[in-house]
């Protein structure tokens, strides 16, 4: 689980603990070890177990207060009640829209500034990159009505487009891709400059190709963001048909509508969820390494 | 960066950083002035606003719930930081040796960074439920007590902890092991060979090593802990009472509960203050430390 993240023309390194770890004998003492953290990790994920096996448990037993950890009758009466009677198909459609299309801008957009200020000396430089910084420290909330209020004078509200034009600009991913930018070889712009190929030529088709790894975990990140995001889209999003999945699962929890409001509840938290897990499942890498390179200096 | 070509480079630049300086411009920054202008406002309407100088600000010095809401914050930033990153630096230890498993293992401590707040928020809602909920119906097993994790003034805060630490453990493990297999293995066998044990190792050599790293994961997990909001505003939403309510919920509150925007405007940069001064702080700490070293 290498957690630097470079352009592909540097191959990274092995691990110097997993060539250590070839040949080791596993002693009774290291079976301890394994054993106390496997039921740590089981511990870990259990609210995510819980969460689908509470919605595949009949509204009867889930409301009861005895000890179980495994439906006597498991069923998707909980998925096919929420599904009917809520527009939970209209939610992912929403959210999936907003997540992919705000992923593909905000990756666009930090692709181009993180270039401009890698590999560029301009005028108001550091005085751009120290206010990009400064807003990281700055909560959603202290910026949400004055937010609003600039969405509402653009026309914008309850429409996907409140929420993906402000995620648009997203600092992390700016500063990422900075980073990884400035370890690309200078030589290699300069190259393509001596080839005659124009700036923008230089960036798409001499740096841009060594960028794989550096879009992958932007891509993951922004979507990940994107997907769970709560406030803001619960702000300007107010049409029960226009809110996302996590918006509309909060409202569902006091939603007296269902028999068994938890399964409910629980169904509609899975299908949030899932598409991220499987997402993580796949990527846990790239996953790995968006997560290290928020915290690499 | 040398340059090849002076006038064709100059505007080059802007061109790159410049979708990201519109949005900058259009949905942070002026935010970010129209707060500033809302905080030394009286506002209990949406755009009607007095001037009221440093009212505001002054307000909060007699405001019982300003000083409830910074001792929960206090509390809750204390409750976590410190537990999340010591857990996740303990599973790092033990998850870089070799280890059967160990892949799947790490994946399990990961995953519910994965979740979104919200859902957090609902399944251990679900979970640490008074009468329904798997903690208490486990407990009762052992003939223990029903507790009441959210709806007593007196558990809601541990309850909230526990949450958020479940979910930041994962993240700090990460990034520590990514600082633990950058140290050199030749480094610990040296000290080995001068016969120094396991835990005077970790102590004088990993310890050390990890310092860079553990100055940035204090100031992230501060910052994320200070900006917490989601599972806090789905479980308790700062209740029972006013129990849970940590600064960036009395924010929020101020605003949308009670409409004035000017008072939360002015919260909201009290805030953005204390993390810009601990940030500061902190790196003033570390420079220091490491012109020691």
């Amino acid at each position: 689980m290498s957690t630097t993240l470079r352009p592909a023309a540097s191959p990274a390194t092995p691990s110097s603990a997993r060539t250590r770890g070839g040949r080791a004998r596993t002693s009774p003492r290291r079976w301890l070890l394994v054993v106390a953290l496997s039921v740590l990790a089981l511990l870990m994920i259990f609210p995510l177990y819980w969460m689908v096996v509470s919605a595949l448990t009949p509204g009867g037993q889930s409301q009861s207060s005895e000890f179980y950890l495994w439906p006597a009758e498991p069923t998707f009466a909980n998925f096919s009640e929420v599904f009917s009677t809520q527009p939970v198909w209209r939610w992912i459609a929403n959210s999936t829209f907003i997540a992919v299309v705000a992923t593909a801008i905000s990756v666009c957009v930090s692709l181009g500034a993180g270039y401009a200020l890698a590999k560029y000396r301009f005028m108001g430089k550091g005085l751009l990159y120290t206010a990009f910084l400064i807003t990281i420290m700055i909560p959603i909330q202290v910026t949400l009505v004055p937010s609003f209020l600039v969405v509402a004078r653009l026309g914008l509200v309850d429409s996907p487009w409140a929420v993906i034009l402000p995620t648009a600009f997203d600092v992390v991913g700016i500063f990422i891709a900075r980073q990884f930018m400035l370890s690309v070889p200078n030589a290699l712009v300069e190259a393509a400059r001596v080839d005659g190929a124009g700036e923008f030529r230089a960036f798409f088709s001499v740096v841009l190709p060594t960028c794989g790894p550096l879009i992958g975990v932007l891509v993951i990140l922004a979507f990940m963001a994107r997907w769970n995001d709560f406030l803001w889209p619960m702000v300007v999003l107010q049409g029960n048909e226009s809110l996302t999945v996590p918006v509309a699962l909060s409202t569902l929890t006091n939603n007296p509508a269902f028999a068994s409001p938890w399964g409910a509840v629980m169904a509609v938290a899975t299908v949030t969820v899932l598409p991220i897990l499987v997402v993580f499942l796949a990527f846990q890498r790239q996953f790995v390494q968006g997560i290290s390179s928020t915290g690499i200096k | 960066m040398s340059r090849p070509d002076e006038r064709r480079s100059r505007l080059t630049p802007y061109i790159f950083i410049g979708p990201a300086a519109l949005l900058f411009a259009a949905f942070s920054l002026i935010p970010i002035i129209i707060a500033i202008t809302l905080s030394f406002q009286d506002t209990q309407t949406l755009g009607e606003g007095q001037w009221v100088g440093l009212d505001n600000f002054a307000q909060m010095g007699s405001d019982r719930l300003f000083r409830t809401a910074l001792v929960n914050t206090l509390v809750f930033t204390i409750g976590t930081v410190p537990t999340a990153m010591v857990a996740g630096l303990a599973l790092a230890v033990a998850l870089n040796r070799p280890l059967p498993g160990r892949g799947v293992l790490r994946a399990m401590f990961f995953v519910p960074m994965v979740a979104a707040g919200v859902v957090v928020g609902v399944i251990m809602s679900w979970i640490f439920n008074v009468d329904y909920g798997v903690a208490n119906n486990a407990l009762a097993v052992f003939g223990i007590d029903r507790i009441p994790w959210l709806t007593s003034p007196s558990m809601g805060m541990f309850t909230l902890i526990i949450v958020v630490v479940w979910t930041r453990i994962g993240f700090c493990m990460v990034i520590y092991l990514g600082a633990l297999q950058s140290i050199p293995a030749e480094l610990k066998e040296a000290a080995a060979i001068d016969g120094a044990g396991r835990w005077s190792r970790f102590r004088s050599i990993t310890v050390p090593m990890l310092t860079p790293t553990t100055s940035i994961l204090l100031i992230l997990n501060v910052v994320f802990s200070i900006q917490a909001f989601d599972v806090i505003y789905v479980m308790t939403g700062g209740g029972p009472g006013f129990s849970t309510t940590v600064l960036i919920q009395y924010v929020f509150r101020s605003a949308f509960q009670d409409g004035e925007m000017g008072y939360a405007a002015a919260l909201g940069l009290v805030l953005v203050g204390i993390l810009l001064v601990f940030t500061l702080l902190r790196q003033q700490a570390s420079k220091r430390a490491e012109s020691f070293l």
